[in-house]
């Protein structure tokens, strides 16, 4: 059956309302959060209905059922990565995800292997997002450890010219994002986890931008954590994912300490609980990982392929019209078998806020600023863009509605 | 259509247009502000004599909001008593949370009443308000050195 954005829109119940004064809602700002299928409201609010109680607690059916729906969302998760549930830690976020980790590299002692020193390095890029960026920043600071990175290239790739002297035999920890949330870029991570694991060092893969919109395999990716969150993947808000390698995750030391993560306690220790119950703390956000789970189901009923061959026909069709506009300048490569379908630009003198506001004035909805990612503004030499990002219910309607949308702004501050 | 509320003319012309834009060389203080959610960056220099605002310069990147408002407050408080100066800026930033049940005082305000409109849109006023915030650092950080 033909994909069609159109009849996928009927889905999301937000596409009923109108915006500023009954425009139709042309929403291009899925990067920044998806809008939510009826199936996944419908969950979330059905499990606080029938089966609210608090998980791996409790002598009761309630207990039972909610324990049975939230680790019946882990298998789910782990099913869609192709990983197994036990690998499958769920957090608030997948800022927490990232959190998570750099806090638990330091928590372990000096004979843990994840503990840094300064002998050790650590590897990011400049097109990370604040998310992927700082709480490595900041665990070379608490342990020592040299925190390095590879530039970016004028065209918005990675530059992977000096792999080897970037990751060096000294090297613990490569994080880098999947897809840049500014630029589109999908990296290239065959040659970066193999150079990785050359050296021992682990991969932390950010896949906030390309979990919702393209099959995304653990296993063929190589990659030993990735962190996603539900809330662009069509899923609720309050709910990220960290999966680790399940030989990785029983060395990983907890982050959290509380209810739920331990296997035995005194008034002057505590056992660890095993991974995944270890870093999940406290009593989860049950109704949103079961949200979550009835999110990948409604995207895996549609088809990851058909998604992202979706996204990929109307990314390039995005760029063909951007590119007809005077002054308007994208940042990022233009090969869409190099990027996703999210394009940040600058127009002329117009800056972002206004061209914004104008926008929205029409009923589009586009992100403006430095999109958290402020190093890779400032190396693009732009002071913030405008970014419209793609997903399973745009159309190219949408992108036309953009494009005259662009051309009125130009109209209006150029006349005033 | 209710962008013509927010885009006055007004605000169009000191964006083409800025006043006092280029940084003086001497100064009794100068603050770089930022606003962390958009990236829009202003850097700004008073100077006193006596109980007067005697120059008040700036530089500065940003939307049309932010630096239409840091020009016409440029404009504004120049030559005024830090006194006035002061109850001008109460004056606007009061009209900025508003949230658009003010229409805003000419008398006091002149150029600023323009920004009235501002104040219906809340991802808006921290724009509105950059180079005011900056001023008000500004003169306590030059006070403090006399």
């Amino acid at each position: 059956m033909a994909f069609d954005p159109r009849v996928v829109r009927q889905d999301f119940p937000i596409f009923e309302r109108t915006i500023r004064e009954g425009k139709r809602l042309v929403y291009l700002d899925s990067g920044a959060t998806s809008q939510k299928p009826n199936s996944v409201i419908e969950a979330e609010s059905n499990f606080y209905r029938m089966h609210n109680a608090a998980v791996h607690r409790g002598a009761h059916q309630l207990a039972e059922e909610a324990t049975d729906a939230y680790e019946g969302a882990r298998e789910t998760v782990a099913k869609f990565l192709g990983g197994t549930a036990d690998e499958i830690i769920f957090t608030k976020s997948a800022t927490e995800s990232l959190n998570l980790l750099a806090y638990a590299f330091s928590n372990g002692g000096s004979d843990n292997r994840f503990n840094l020193t300064s002998a050790d390095r650590i590897v990011v890029s400049e097109m990370e997002h604040h998310a992927n960026l700082i709480p490595w920043q900041q665990l070379a600071k608490r342990s020592g450890a040299e925190l390095t990175w590879f530039a970016v290239t004028p065209d918005g790739r990675l530059d992977l010219s000096n792999l080897a002297e970037v990751i060096t035999s000294n090297t613990k920890v490569v994080a880098l994002t999947h897809q840049s949330n500014v630029l589109g870029t999908v990296n290239p991570m065959a040659a970066i986890v193999a150079r990785a694991h050359e050296v021992g060092a682990v991969v932390v893969l950010d896949a906030c931008q390309s979990v919702p919109h393209m099959p995304v395999n653990v296993k063929d990716l190589a990659v030993d954590f990735l962190a996603f969150s539900g809330h662009k993947t069509v899923g609720p808000t309050g709910i990220g994912v960290l999966w680790g390698r399940a030989d990785l995750l029983k060395d990983l030391p907890p982050f959290l300490f509380g209810g739920s993560m331990i296997e035995s306690v005194t008034m002057t220790d505590a056992v660890w609980a095993p991974s995944p119950r270890r870093h999940e703390a406290g009593v989860p956000n049950m109704a949103q990982a079961v949200g979550l789970a009835a999110a990948l189901e409604y995207l895996s009923a549609i088809g990851m392929a058909e998604i992202y061959a979706h996204e990929q026909n109307l990314g390039a069709y995005l760029l063909k019209r951007l590119q007809e506009v005077p002054q308007l300048k994208l940042v990022g490569p233009l090969d869409m078998n190099e990027r996703g379908a999210v394009a940040s630009f600058t127009l002329g003198e117009i800056h972002p806020h206004d061209l914004g506001q104008y926008l929205d004035a029409q009923g589009i909805a586009v992100r403006t600023g430095h999109h958290c990612a402020w190093p890779l503004t400032r190396k693009l030499g732009v002071q913030a863009t405008t970014r419209a990002s793609l997903y399973l219910y745009n159309d190219e309607e949408d992108v036309d509605v953009l494009i005259d949308g662009i051309l009125g702004a130009q109209k209006y501050f150029g006349d005033k | 259509m209710q962008l013509d509320s927010l885009y006055q003319e007004v605000i169009l012309d000191h964006y083409k247009r800025p006043q006092h834009k280029g940084l003086a060389a001497t100064y009794d203080a100068q603050v770089h502000h930022v606003n962390p959610s958009c990236g829009d960056e202003i850097t700004l220099n008073v100077s006193l004599k006596g109980d007067k605002v005697a120059a008040i310069t700036w530089d500065g990147v940003g939307c049309s909001i932010s630096q239409a408002s840091v020009s016409i407050l440029s404009d504004l408080l120049l030559g005024k008593s830090i006194a006035e100066a002061d109850h001008i800026l109460n004056n606007f930033t009061e009209l900025m949370q508003s949230k658009g049940t003010m229409v805003g005082d000419d008398a006091i305000l002149e150029d600023a009443v323009a920004m009235a409109g501002v104040s219906k849109f809340p991802a808006r006023i921290k724009c509105a308000l950059l180079g005011w915030m900056a001023y008000k650092d500004a003169v306590v950080q030059a006070q403090a050195k006399l």
